[in-house]
């Protein structure tokens, strides 16, 4: 893989010039921010019908060898060994000190191999991890040829059981080989909106024909980064660089349900994993910052940065990400606070514009998902 | 008297008696998308030109009204503080953010007129 200056595209830009998008940097890319549609739109489209996304600045690798699974479970505090075949499990890349360099989607392929999806911005990042600590146990193949669609919204099956009617009975988290109007594609029921949905992964020459194919539906239409991220706030899905960094433990993020129990204190392979030690006595002991939802009162957004301070002027957390939520009708944070702040009700407040915006904590989700579980 | 533009693509519609209506632009508006918040100045403030004095929140991010003119706010259309959406569908004219006394009514040449706010757009 090369890594340079030079912007790069993705095997769909001609169609989103074509469609009208506007086109920003992001990640190294030129990627669509939005459409003519607009981003609120967009975001009501993906949560009423079916949303079509290019993600394909993701990274998508491949690790192979005898022993893959045991190696990669070196790097994350999630159960790999007994990852069911063709089976999607989200992770998380630790580090020694119990931060977190990337979240990541894995896939057991069978026959050791497995299909990893990493966050663009992190790419780079997580080839040299993964080449530092498996390069001599394991086989790491970074597909620069490969697209990489979401399907999301609760016509995405309707819409792509069309194509190949064996998708409507696939569950949540699960994936399958098939074939997609005689275009070979990897797919797995996953996404990042909160919805029930898809990501297809194809070759980057099919890209196009396949992208067409899926919006000669009438319930299909493009929908850009804008609302890709509203949707997955609304969601309460971590971003990494906001709810996720180096300096912060997945506990501290409280991605708690996402350190599975094989690998937590007394599990069948407890620890051994980079921060192990750090994570798992935060697992027992908890930890000293929390993530939480708040909705601010009134109808200003309360975006990332804003600082969060208890009744008396104390700063107690920052905000990691914020906007204004479609689907609620009303501006949504998520925010990082002093685990002590979490569960009290005591009045707390952002401080947007040296303005002080009284606001509640409330559960993650904002919205609830709509996971196809069988 | 017409609307005039300024470069921070907001419109002033000049009034009698050195009052003027100020509102952004359709370009400006389409720039920033949909937008959720706009934060108003409090009639019997005081604007300076270049200053801000109000901020408009789209669903994509926070940017700032800069006055074209100074003066006093004598109005603001508090209607938008419950639906920003009238700057989107009427930017020119139910959409208007604030009513201004001008205190240098000769700022009002310095702004342009339709024809070379057009041209400055498209460049």
């Amino acid at each position: 893989m090369s890594v340079g200056t030079e912007i790069r595209t993705t095997p769909f830009h001609k169609m989103h010039v074509n469609a009208g998008a506007k086109m920003v940097p992001f990640a190294g890319y030129e990627m669509p921010v939005s459409y003519p549609l607009g981003i609120k739109k967009e975001h009501n489209h993906t949560r009423e019908s079916a949303g079509l996304f290019d993600v394909s600045h993701m990274g998508q690798i491949r690790l192979s060898g005898e022993h893959a699974m045991s190696a990669l479970e070196s790097l994350v505090p999630v159960d790999i060994v007994d990852l069911p075949l063709m089976r999607t499990r989200y992770a998380l890349f630790t580090t020694e000190n119990g931060g977190v360099l990337d979240d990541l989607m894995v896939t057991n392929l069978g026959d050791n191999d497995l299909f990893l999806v990493v966050n663009a911005a992190c790419k780079e990042a997580d080839y040299d991890h993964l080449k530092n600590h498996l390069g001599a146990s394991c086989e790491i193949e970074f597909y620069d040829d490969l697209a990489l669609l979401a399907l999301q919204g609760p016509k995405a099956a309707m819409v792509l059981s069309e194509f190949a009617p064996s998708v409507k009975e696939m569950t949540f988290m699960t994936a399958k080989q098939t074939m997609l109007n005689d275009i070979d594609c990897f797919i797995t029921r996953s996404g990042y909106t909160g919805e029930d949905g898809y990501e297809i992964s194809v070759s980057a020459k099919d890209a196009e024909s396949l992208a067409s194919s899926l919006l000669s539906s009438e319930e299909v239409e493009w929908i850009g980064l804008g609302a890709r991220d509203s949707l997955r706030l609304e969601a309460g899905l971590s971003l990494y660089g906001h709810e996720l960094d180096i300096s912060h433990s997945p506990v501290e993020s409280s991605l708690n349900w996402a350190l599975s129990k094989a690998r937590r204190l007394g599990g069948e392979r407890e620890g051994n994993y980079l921060g192990s030690k750090v994570i798992m006595n935060q697992i027992e002991n908890g930890s000293d910052t929390k993530v939480v939802g708040l909705i601010p009162e009134g109808r200003m957004p309360v975006r990332d940065g804003a600082i969060i301070q208890d009744e008396n002027g104390n700063q107690i957390g920052y905000v990691t990400s914020g906007g204004f939520g479609p689907t609620l009708n009303k501006p949504i944070s998520i925010a990082r606070l002093e685990t002590k702040f979490t569960n009290s009700h005591s009045k707390i407040f952002a401080l947007v514009r040296e303005k002080k915006i009284a606001v509640e904590i409330v559960k993650l989700p904002f919205v609830k998902h709509n996971y196809y579980r069988g | 008297m017409s609307i005039k533009y300024s470069e921070d693509h907001e419109w002033v519609d000049a009034k009698e008696d050195d009052l003027v209506v100020i509102g952004i632009t359709d370009f400006a508006q389409e720039q920033l998308g949909d937008l959720v918040y706009v934060e108003l100045p409090e009639v019997g403030d005081e604007c300076t030109k270049g200053e801000n004095i109000s901020v408009i929140e789209s669903v994509k991010a926070a940017s700032d009204l800069v006055a074209p003119v100074s003066g006093s706010i004598i109005e603001v259309n508090s209607r938008l503080e419950d639906e920003p959406e009238i700057v989107t569908e009427d930017s020119m004219g139910e959409g208007w953010f604030i009513k201004v006394k001008l205190s240098d009514p000769a700022e009002l040449d310095e702004l342009m007129d339709e024809e070379t706010y057009n041209t400055f757009i498209e460049e």
